[in-house]
């Protein structure tokens, strides 16, 4: 603990009554407005748990079979919802469990408290049981970390790691805190956090430079916008809508972004990147403007930066100041929140229609119809086709349900054919790109927003390394409808394999169990699908279903998934087979 | 200069005085398998706040990227970065040697004489030599008295003070009131 946050500690002025350290690491949790955590007990946290126990009408622990699975359910409940997820684990292997979820909500930006126990302070660095050095190990994919070793120090240690973890460009942070901070009493007070000096986390946005870019896009023929999940963590989507709208410009998305703007918007023209749609991936190499919204710029969104728009004018309008010229050199860059910048853009930008622009994209779609999409969802062959299985959830959801995907060709196809009509209906892995992911974080996800339909699909792979989340699914009584598209393969990197090292299938076909009997153990609904006369009832069955319901699809084994870029050339030398 | 060649810069860090943070910043540059020529921590003109100036070769390009790595991590209050005419740096040696051979070459006291180096402690067994200036100094020092044979020899990292006002003096008051 740094001497700034004693101090500040010691500032507080409110009334305080003697509580033990780990009563006040409920208390905190509480007065952050948390309801619900995902964790996993063990012997370095237990003092923890047995102030749960009492604490249990305030907040709800999620008992998670495993570790990992904690953090991807409350990486789900963080990306529905937009508040805090909150993950806690004992010392050691628990502790360490953790570090793939913190990776990922990391990488993709996700606001997450992770509570660790620790041993002894007397025993640090000596070896001991279940003793490992999470706060060494965590701190190249935390946002911020710290060890707690004092009682005292437990409720500004808290209060700083929810305000970090949810301010400006959000992500995980991990707060390790030992036993005897645990149980040793202290004079509690709490108070949040809404400043910590050496941080900025929203910079403000300077007018100049949005007219800068005002005057760029206004003076464009051929403006196109690539918006990412920046859009969604600012709730900027009605300033986005507008901002498309006034200037008549196509705007595309990356994985993250998905769902800011509905699907159905006419000018919404789709993904971006390896597995992105045909036209928006084409035209980055024809913009005369490109401006981005909330995105990093990922390889998987640019392939060859050496050919990534280089026509264009780039505008990038991005809350992290380290993001600017980190992949793609820009014009202008407009550092701050998308929802100002946006709100200061908006008046200044001139009316557009553009219609010449647009209808390039209306073209390529109709190439990319024919040559992919029409066989993907209406397929004539034999074999059911991801696709098709994606349209019938998505059309039976009427485009409302919060997709959660895992990792691979299914997750491209849900990203590529589902319809969301409502924002934070896509919640996947993206930068890690985590196989394992989707089922626990559909959990976590249902259970921050139990209104919504929660549909998680995941392909047989993924769907393996989480599995056993199935008993949180059965113990929470949480209504997820849990989706397997089986194709008896790792089926992307089959398709690489296939394409780019000559069918040789090294270790990506499975031999697969009995999922509807796994379920079924765990006393889930369950039923198999093989043909396509059953898709359409089964679907049903399981929308109609009020609790948990699992649906395998078995789907055609060697499909593709096209387009695609290959890795490391350009956006324009798309393949669409 | 290019942007493309690689040159020696110095990354000035002020920072919070945090347990971790030594590692977080450390990451930074393994992450991109950027090896640090020298490290140095300390504390800055202003109170509680902490100093770190690495020296690392890089592209400017590189560079630049890096700074906004770092000053991303929440206890970095700013970094910058200078390449080496930017700024007046030190470095400084200490050179242990045994006493007989001060008296047996009388050469070894010319060589201290002539290169401002200065002796910190002289007993029966050995004697420690200091000599602060540029590392090439430094290193020429070593390389005479090398011949007559040293106990033990350690360099520090280069510290350095910019020529231009830093910008972060008037932010760092702020801090204290």
């Amino acid at each position: 603990m740094d001497t700034q946050t004693i101090k500040t500690a010691q500032k507080s002025t409110k009334a305080t009554e003697r509580i033990s350290g780990s009563e006040a690491i409920v208390r905190c949790l509480i007065e952050e407005g948390v309801d619900i955590i995902y964790g996993y007990p063990g012997g370095a946290i237990m003092p923890v748990y047995d102030e749960l126990y009492k604490y249990q009408d305030k907040i709800h622990h999620v008992l998670t079979r495993h570790e990992q699975g904690a953090t991807h359910s409350a990486q789900g409940y963080a990306r529905i919802s937009g508040k805090v997820g909150v993950a806690m684990a004992t010392s050691g292997p628990g502790a360490t469990n953790l570090i793939t979820g913190i990776a990922d909500a990391q990488i993709d930006s996700t606001p997450m408290v992770c509570i660790t126990g620790q041993v002894p302070s007397h025993l640090l660095g000596s070896d001991a049981f279940q003793e490992t050095d999470i706060v060494g190990i965590s701190t190249p994919v935390t946002k911020w970390n710290c060890q707690v070793t004092r009682a005292e120090d437990i409720p500004v240690a808290i209060a700083k790691a929810f305000y970090i973890a949810k301010s400006g460009r959000p992500g995980p942070v991990l707060v390790d805190i030992t036993k005897d901070a645990q149980f040793n009493e202290f004079d509690f007070s709490y108070e949040k956090c809404t400043k910590v000096r050496s941080y900025n986390p929203v910079p403000k946005t300077d007018i100049t430079k949005v007219e800068a870019a005002a005057q760029l896009i206004n003076n464009a023929k051929k403006p196109l916008i690539v918006w990412g999940q920046g859009v969604i963590l600012s709730e900027a989507e009605q300033q986005l809508k507008a901002v498309v709208e006034k200037g008549g410009i196509p705007a595309a998305w990356t994985i993250l972004g998905a769902s800011a703007i509905p699907t159905s918007h006419p000018l919404n023209v789709g993904m971006v990147g390896m597995h992105g749609n045909y036209a928006p991936n084409m035209l980055t190499n024809e913009c005369d403007v490109l401006i981005a919204i909330g995105m990093r710029f990922d390889d998987r969104v640019t392939g060859s930066l050496n050919t990534y728009a280089k026509q264009a004018k780039v505008i990038h309008f991005e809350i992290d100041p380290a993001e600017i010229d980190k992949n793609v050199k820009t014009d202008v860059a407009v550092l701050g929140d998308a929802k100002t910048s946006l709100d200061m853009l908006l008046p200044i930008l001139d009316k557009k229609e553009h219609k010449d622009w647009h209808q390039q994209f209306k073209d390529l779609y109709a190439i990319e119809y024919d040559k992919v999409i029409k066989d993907d969802i209406h397929p004539t062959k034999e074999g059911l086709t991801m696709g098709e299985v994606l349209k019938e959830i998505n059309s039976q959801t009427k485009g409302e349900a919060a997709i959660v995907t895992d990792v691979g060709q299914h997750q491209m196809v849900a990203c590529r054919y589902a319809d969301f009509n409502v924002s934070k209906s896509n919640i996947t892995s993206g930068g890690l790109g985590t196989m394992g992911f989707g089922l626990p974080a559909a959990i976590g996800a249902k259970m921050a927003a139990p209104e919504r339909e929660v549909v998680s699909i995941s392909g047989d792979g993924g769907y393996q390394m989480t599995i056993q989340e199935l008993g949180t699914i059965f113990q929470q009584k949480a209504a997820v409808k849990v989706v397997v598209l089986n194709n008896d393969f790792l089926g992307m990197v089959r398709q690489w394999q296939q394409l780019f090292f000559d069918k040789r299938y090294a270790s990506t076909e499975m031999v697969n169990p009995n999922f509807v009997a796994i379920a079924e153990g765990y006393y889930i609904k369950a039923k198999k699908v093989t043909k396509r006369e059953e898709l359409a009832d089964a679907v049903a069955e399981m929308i109609a279903s009020k609790e948990a319901y699992f649906l395998e699809v078995c789907v055609e084994k060697e499909d593709n998934v096209f387009p695609m870029i290959p890795s490391g050339a350009s956006v324009s030398d798309i393949r669409l087979e | 200069m290019s942007t493309e060649e690689k040159q020696l810069y110095t990354v000035s860090i002020y920072t919070e005085n945090n347990i971790g943070l030594l590692n977080r910043i450390s990451a930074i540059f393994q992450r991109r398998h950027i090896n640090i020529e020298s490290l140095n921590t300390s504390p800055s003109e202003i109170e509680g706040v902490s100093k770190f100036i690495i020296v690392v070769n890089v592209t400017e390009d590189s560079i630049k990227k890096i700074i906004g790595q770092i000053e991303k991590q929440v206890e970095v209050i700013k970094a910058y970065y200078h390449s080496l005419d930017e700024i007046i740096y030190q470095i400084t040696g200490l050179f242990k040697i045994k006493s007989e051979l001060l008296f047996e070459e009388r050469q070894i006291q010319n060589i201290i004489k002539e290169s401002n180096a200065r002796i910190v402690t002289v007993n029966k067994e050995f004697f420690v030599l200091e000599k602060a200036g540029k590392k090439e100094e430094v290193v020429d020092l070593y390389n005479q008295l090398s011949q007559f044979g040293i106990m033990q020899y350690t360099r520090t990292g280069l510290i350095a003070v910019t020529k231009e006002e830093m910008k972060i003096s008037s932010l760092l008051q702020t801090f204290n009131n």
